[in-house]
């Protein structure tokens, strides 16, 4: 095997163990602790894609700043173990339903969208992920997606600022 | 590549090089403690630490041992895994953004180019922004794990703090790579040497805003309100004890130690000694007068923060919002602008 490859399913294997054990603990500061990992594990995977910008993007913005508001959350309303809320077993049911249903969505796009076989994973390097490409895709091919959203965000953040006041 | 075609030299080096400036890091912060002694005795008109050795110079070895052999105690009601990462998080993330860090031109040793930093990547400054956005979970774990209400206000406090002047401290980067046209560290401060002016020159307002940003992300005085001890008792570490506590205490001057260098490498032209042509002088030669420039700037950088620290008191935490997001933001904005128009009026 090569390093690529043991890296490769080292990240998976740290990646789905941290997922499996955010949704297994029971304190929900583990739980958001666990996810950080997962956040880092996916990086992982986007250095290993040659996706330097990405990976970096992805721990500034995911693992920085929104787990710390949710850490934040989580510690300012004290979430104990015996106080947490018991869902009632339909309200479960209809999660699993809807849980399942969006997996089953995702599996069948992957499936008819990307033709995976005969296609080559650009291991190590890929140059899209590097911030020069994708500052010129974003501000050539994709400038009015790309500003739209950020006129959508601008929007949101005033929202909650209006939201935050009353 | 499989196993047997690495380059294990490559390697070697690297890890030397890694060894070398995270023991070099510590044993310089452990006399930046000594330093802050003495810098507060002075602005304090007093004689500071002399008793261990001569001038007071084994000082932090006895401190160090101090904290060494004391009892470590963790609370019964303390989470106790977390209770211990939280020190270890705080240190790691401190000593982390050492490696993007330039710290000479290139050493020729043994018939090979040693590059002065441990990795070059295309997104140096970013990643220095990612631990530094990493460093706040060892206050945060650390205050909610030691299951105490003054902790747990100091580290929701140190959260706060640290997202609002992240985002003023961002947008000060962002005109800097303007001018710069670069992520890279190592480009950045090239540039610099290169015959142009160091980028303060550019950049004086950005810099200002990045520096009171890099003391408030650094925790110290006047923005040190996760361990306001008048309010808080001991913030944070209020629990800890040992070389636990130690960890934590080290770390703040580790991180002031790597913001300085990040300041001096990204403003003041990082190894670059002024009107001095490095290259009329042997390679290896230049990188060691390199080092020894970029330490030269880092002490004075750590001499503001320690003058800054004695000279102004500790602001209220609606004065810190206030400053953070009322009067920073809008500064680093409007500092964007201005060198967006500088840009196109150039053009």
């Amino acid at each position: 095997m090569s390093i690529l490859q043991i890296l490769f399913f080292a990240l998976s294997a740290f990646a789905i163990g941290s997922a499996i054990m955010v949704l297994i603990s029971k304190n929900p500061i583990h739980s958001v602790l666990w996810l950080i990992l997962v956040f880092f594990a996916i990086s992982g995977h986007y250095i290993l894609l040659n996706a330097q910008f990405l990976a970096i993007v992805n721990i500034i913005v995911y693992a920085g700043a929104i787990m710390v508001l949710f850490l934040f959350v989580i510690m300012l309303i004290n979430i104990k173990k015996d106080s947490e809320p018991q869902k009632q077993f339909l309200v479960k049911l209809l999660g699993v339903l809807a849980g399942g249903s969006f997996l089953t969505l995702l599996v069948a796009l992957i499936k008819q969208t990307a033709q995976i076989e005969g296609r080559q994973l650009l291991m190590k390097d890929g140059v899209i992920g590097l911030i020069h490409p994708l500052g010129k895709v974003l501000f050539t091919d994709y400038v009015i997606p790309f500003e739209i959203s950020s006129v959508l965000f601008l929007s949101a953040m005033v929202g909650a600022v209006i939201i935050g006041k009353k | 590549m499989t196993l047997h075609s690495f380059d294990w030299a490559f390697v070697i080096e690297k890890l030397i090089l890694i060894i070398i400036i995270v023991l070099t890091t510590l044993l310089i912060t452990l006399y930046t403690t000594f330093g802050e002694r003495k810098v507060a005795a002075i602005l304090q008109d007093r004689p500071g630490p002399n008793r261990v050795g001569p001038f007071g110079l084994f000082q932090p070895l006895a401190d160090g041992l101090k904290l060494i052999m004391k009892e470590e105690i963790i609370p019964t009601a303390a989470s106790k895994w977390l209770f211990i990462l939280g020190p270890g998080l705080a240190m790691t993330a401190s000593l982390m953004t050492s490696a993007v860090i330039p710290w000479s031109t290139d050493l020729h040793l043994f018939g090979r180019t040693i590059a002065l930093q441990v990795a070059d990547v295309n997104i140096g400054i970013l990643y220095v922004f990612a631990v530094v956005s990493m460093s706040v979970y060892g206050i945060m774990i650390g205050g909610w794990a030691s299951n105490n209400k003054f902790s747990l206000m100091s580290a929701l406090r140190a959260a706060s703090q640290a997202i609002s002047y992240e985002i003023a401290m961002g947008l000060a980067l962002i005109a800097l790579l303007m001018t710069t046209g670069t992520l890279s560290l190592k480009t950045i401060v090239a540039d610099q040497v290169s015959g142009h002016w160091w980028n303060v020159v550019y950049q004086p307002l950005g810099f200002i805003i990045f520096f009171i940003c890099a003391m408030a992300e650094c925790n110290r005085t006047p923005f040190d309100l996760p361990e306001a001890e008048n309010e808080l008792n001991f913030g944070y570490h209020q629990e800890y004890s040992s070389m636990k506590l130690g960890f934590y205490l080290f770390a703040e001057y580790v991180n002031m130690i790597m913001s300085s260098t990040i300041m001096a490498s990204m403003y003041f032209g990082g190894y670059d000694l002024p009107f001095f042509d490095e290259s009329t002088v042997a390679p290896n030669i230049a990188a060691m007068i390199g080092i020894g420039t970029l330490l030269i700037k880092i002490v004075l950088f750590v001499f503001l923060f320690m003058w800054i620290r004695w000279t102004i008191p500790r602001f209220r935490y609606d004065q810190l919002m206030n400053l953070g997001w009322k009067t920073m933001i809008p500064l680093a904005l409007f500092n964007m602008l201005l060198t967006g128009a500088m840009i196109l009026a150039k053009l």
